[in-house]
């Protein structure tokens, strides 16, 4: 096994970064979150990158703008106060349609909130997060091997629809340890003609941009960037279904919360309990089909989430309430633990919601 | 294990190289010999997986525990509990000291420094993990460790060979490690005092590694996992 590293979440999102050719990162601290910047800090003024701790968190992600106006591959994290910050920069990239990658290391909220790990800026990444029509992709890993290949296809997606990828962790996934294969394969850099690298005075020059001076103009990016989220919805989904063929009790959970509850459907297994999971892997573009699939034939969805329901939304949405949909959370910090998952299938097994 | 052991044990070494986890380890070996046994978390870095998540095991076995009233709270602060002078005082004490990872972790050991050089009844251990990725092989290690005695302010007395890739560590990958530990060891001068393996491959390894020490991981860690 000695092509594998053994790496916190966090290190591991920073080491895969750099292999998929992000040579700039600007971010400011934040738990817990840190080791991230604390890893590039290191790192890339020894490869000839660019680290730069700038002074705030919307300075970060306006920094981030400038550099992949000129095509580069380029970075920023941070955890929900410091994402909330980064909102306006956002809506930017969004509107002068660059790519870009942010992370952001969940922690519980509102507000200040905490430290400890949360799910609940789940309707801030998949809605929009900020003014304006746009969407970003939304990746969620569930494991340390998964922030490192989200973080590589984050920016592959990035770079394809012109749009921001977000890798939405939280704070266990960035905290904890364990074996990683940073092996991938990284394709040539996609070509990028309206980058600012300077005429050569040979082409007219490239405006990188999200302000539009006539209202049909606008209107007609906003028409055809939705044009290509749709392409993203029919082509982009992942997810993972666990032990959902003779499922009739379907549990529904991302990242560490999908981890729990694969425990909790291996002991429910061994009492006999026929009880699956789908883990959605983007969280948009949201994956449709396999709810659509289980509301045919499971007689109720559980909801596992370190939030007060938000995930539940969209599953409510794909499986159409063909079945009742329930909500199994713990909020502030804290974790669902396996039995009090295990509780709720029990639960849904004896006749359930009603 | 070792023979002897000094009354004060220090753990310090690159972030993520298993300092903790052998702490709490150690603290529990102790007590099967000594009376007074304290475990003190200097960690001013690291904001989960803290001393404290074993605070129940330790205090049923009679260990005390010494750490940040903040430690795992929301108080995002690096802070240190004023009692961790007295294991430095109190000579009756065998204590271990976990210190946080790299210079930035060991800043909070130089306050303390002048007092444990003075009864120099201690060991300073440089824990070590060659699966980690940026202390992949010798040259890079002692590198951190001559940047974690620089911000201590004291010099390490040995080296704790931690080598290991999680819960997919094989024995092969351990005995891999021993040339690594033993380079780290030739370039600083310094003995490795010991190995520790997580106790489901100690079996393994019996009599093919000297002093080796099995560690049993933290209930949390293992949660997790």
């Amino acid at each position: 096994m000695a092509d594998k590293v053994l790496m916190k979440g966090n290190e591991a999102i920073a080491e895969a970064a750099i292999i998929a050719g992000c040579r700039h990162y600007f971010g400011y601290p934040i738990t817990p979150q840190t080791e991230i910047a604390a890893y590039m800090a290191k790192r890339m003024p020894k490869i000839g990158g660019t680290f730069l701790q700038a002074e705030s968190e919307i300075a970060a992600i306006n920094m981030v703008y400038g550099v992949s106006s000129t095509g580069k591959r380029v970075m920023t994290s941070s955890s929900s106060p410091g994402i909330s910050l980064k909102g306006e920069g956002l809506s930017y990239l969004a509107g002068a349609d660059l790519p870009a990658l942010v992370i952001n290391v969940q922690r519980g909220g509102p507000g200040l909130g905490g430290i400890q790990p949360s799910q609940s800026d789940y309707f801030q990444a998949t809605k929009g997060g900020a003014h304006g029509d746009f969407r970003m992709i939304v990746l969620a890993p569930s494991s340390v091997q998964e922030m490192a290949d989200m973080t590589v296809k984050g920016f592959e997606l990035a770079d394809k629809y012109r749009m921001t990828a977000m890798v939405l962790a939280d704070g266990t996934m960035g905290q904890m340890m364990e074996p990683v294969s940073l092996d991938y394969e990284i394709g040539a850099p996609i070509e990028k003609p309206w980058a600012t690298t300077g005429t050569k005075m040979e082409r007219p020059h490239n405006i990188v941009n999200s302000l539009f001076l006539v209202p049909d103009e606008l209107e007609k990016s906003n028409f055809e960037r939705f044009e290509r989220y749709k392409y993203i919805e029919e082509n982009e989904c992942m997810y993972e279904e666990y032990m959902m063929d003779d499922a009739e009790i379907c549990v529904t959970a991302f990242g560490i919360a999908a981890r729990v509850s694969k425990n909790a459907i291996n002991a429910a297994r061994e009492m006999g309990i026929k009880v699956g999971l789908i883990r959605p892997i983007t969280l948009w573009p949201f994956p449709v089909a396999p709810y659509k699939k289980a509301a045919d034939k499971v007689k109720e969805i559980i909801s596992v989430e370190l939030s007060m329901g938000q995930m539940i939304e969209d599953v409510k949405l794909a499986s159409e309430c063909k079945v009742p949909v329930t909500l199994c959370n713990r909020v502030g910090g804290m974790i669902p633990s396996p039995e009090q998952v295990l509780d709720a299938i029990k639960k849904a097994a004896n006749g359930g919601a009603k | 294990m070792r023979e002897k052991h000094k009354r004060i044990t220090l753990l310090a070494g690159h972030y993520g190289s298993g300092k903790t986890n052998i702490a709490v380890n150690l603290a529990f070996e102790l007590k099967k010999n000594f009376e007074k046994v304290a475990i003190a978390d200097i960690d001013i870095v690291n904001p989960y997986f803290r001393t404290k998540d074993s605070q129940k095991e330790l205090e049923e076995n009679g260990i005390k525990l010494i750490c940040s009233e903040y430690a795992n709270s929301n108080v995002d602060i690096p802070a240190l509990p004023q009692e961790i002078y007295s294991i430095i005082d109190d000579k009756e004490i065998m204590a271990v000291v976990d210190i946080g990872g790299d210079d930035r972790g060991a800043y909070a050991l130089g306050r303390y420094a002048p007092g444990i050089i003075e009864e120099n009844n201690y060991d300073m251990l440089f824990v070590v993990n060659k699966f980690r990725p940026l202390t992949p092989d010798a040259e890079s290690t002692v590198e951190i460790m001559h940047e974690i005695e620089e911000a201590g302010k004291i010099r390490f007395t040995g080296i704790v060979n931690n080598s290991n890739i999680g819960n997919e560590t094989t024995a092969d990958d351990v005995l891999n490690s021993l040339s690594y530990a033993e380079d780290i060891s030739r370039i600083a001068g310094l003995p490795v005092v010991m190995t520790t393996v997580m106790e489901e491959i100690k079996d393994a390894l019996v009599g093919k590694i000297p002093n080796l020490f099995a560690l049993k991981l933290q209930k949390k860690l293992k949660e997790m996992l």
